[in-house]
This record gives structure tokens, C-alpha cells and sequence, in this order.
């Protein structure tokens, strides 16, 4: 399962989703907005993606994880849009017999999106803003 | 100048431009590198970015991949997903 959402991310659907009787292990990364980056102080987070070709990215990561482990179930949702702190950006899940391939696939998703999919996150602070990693 | 093509913008670019898309004309063999030149020329600012990757109908493209007429192209600087 594969999504990218404008609406807050259902973890218990997700849950429900990855839930397999082969599966010994579920597991889940949750990345949410914290309140700072570096101590600056911030206010939101506006997330763009260029959403075909996110969701095409985000596919072949998805495959090469599953030729790497033996995964029963996933699920990648990213969230679009403006987001307050506390709130959920993304979920990866995994499900797999056993946990250590659950915590390596999903520490590969979630490691290997941040370098390849078209998805923007801009920081906006209570005294500017800045799209994260644009600037030398 | 005889191969009109249009840019989708996202992110950084799309603010440095002030446009979520750019319509461009260039010669006709034009290759990615050729279209990334004329952009950089026309929006001097866009050298601030740390990197600028071009897409191609869904796909990072290569410098010498050659353009089309109604192919989906788009500017990928640096992501920050997750």
C-alpha cells in the first residue's frame, strides 16, 4: 500500500492492513513535526510532492525492499500540506515473520525516501522559512 | 526554437520563479543539459540551489537524454520528504 494523503494518516488502518497470520513482527515508523530544527523555533511544516511521480519512486523502493526481505506486508502513506506540530508527516510499515527484517526493511523505506522521492518540506519559522536541504 | 516544451515547478523552484509552471522553446535535439542552461539564464537565481535534477515523464533524466514535444518534464531540486 502505497499513498500520498492532504488528510491526517489512519495508523489503525494501517495497522489493520499490515496484519497477516504469517506475521511474527509488525513494524512501524511514525515521522511527526517536532518544534524545532537546530533550536530555531518552528511553527509549521508545509510538505509538496510531485505526487505521480512520488508514487512511482516510492515503488521501486518498496520493491527493492522486497527483494531484499522477506516482507508479507507494507504500507508508505506521506502526508501533503501544511502540518502543525505533533502531527503525523509519514508512516512505514512492515510486516514480516520476523522483527529484525521488519526493524532493517523499514529503516531501508524510510532511509532511501528521504534521498529519492519528489517530496518538498518547508520549515516555516516564526521569523522566515526555508525549504529543507534547497540551499548549499 | 522550434520545440515548445512547459516545466512543472515544485518546491524552491517554484518560489524562486514565482511560477508552478514554465513554458520554454529550444532547438529541436535539445537535450536535458540544454533545457537546464536556458532555465538557469532566464532565472539566474535558480544557481543558488544545491542541486537541480530534471524529470522526464515520471523518471530522473540523464544530462544528455534528448527532449520531446509532449513529454512531462520537471525540475526535482534537492527532496526533503519523510
Amino acid at each position: 500500500m502505497i499513498t500520498i494523503t492532504a488528510d491526517p494518516i489512519d495508523v489503525a488502518a494501517a495497522m489493520v492492513y499490515l496484519q497477516s497470520d504469517q506475521a511474527g513482527a509488525i513494524d512501524l515508523f511514525l515521522g511527526v513535526v517536532r518544534d524545532n530544527t537546530q533550536e530555531r523555533p518552528v511553527d509549521r511544516l508545509e510538505y509538496e510532492a510531485y505526487d505521480r511521480m512520488a508514487i512511482t519512486e516510492m515503488e521501486k523502493i518498496a520493491d527493492a525492499a522486497q527483494q531484499r526481505w522477506p516482507i508479507l506486508r507494507y504500507a508508505i502513506i506521506h502526508r501533503k500540506g501544511t502540518l502543525k506540530i505533533g502531527e503525523m508527516a509519514v508512516l512505514i510499515g512492515v510486516s514480516t515473520a520476523h522483527r529484525a527484517d521488519a526493524f532493517e526493511a523499514c529503516r531501508y523505506i524510510i532511509d532511501t525516501i528521504k534521498q529519492t522521492v519528489p517530496i518538498w518540506k518547508k520549515e516555516v519559522f516564526l521569523d522566515g522559512e526555508e525549504w529543507v536541504n534547497a540551499h548549499p | 526554437m522550434d520545440l515548445p516544451v512547459s516545466v512543472l515547478l515544485f518546491g524552491i523552484t517554484r518560489d524562486l520563479t514565482g511560477q508552478s509552471a514554465i513554458s520554454i522553446s529550444l532547438n529541436q535535439d535539445a537535450q536535458v543539459r540544454d533545457l537546464l542552461s536556458q532555465l538557469h539564464q532566464q532565472f539566474p537565481a535558480l544557481a543558488g540551489i544545491r542541486s537541480l535534477l530534471v524529470a522526464v515523464n515520471g523518471e530522473y533524466a540523464e544530462p544528455d537524454q534528448l527532449l520531446n514535444r509532449n513529454d512531462e518534464i520537471a525540475l526535482i531540486p534537492p527532496v526533503s520528504g519523510g
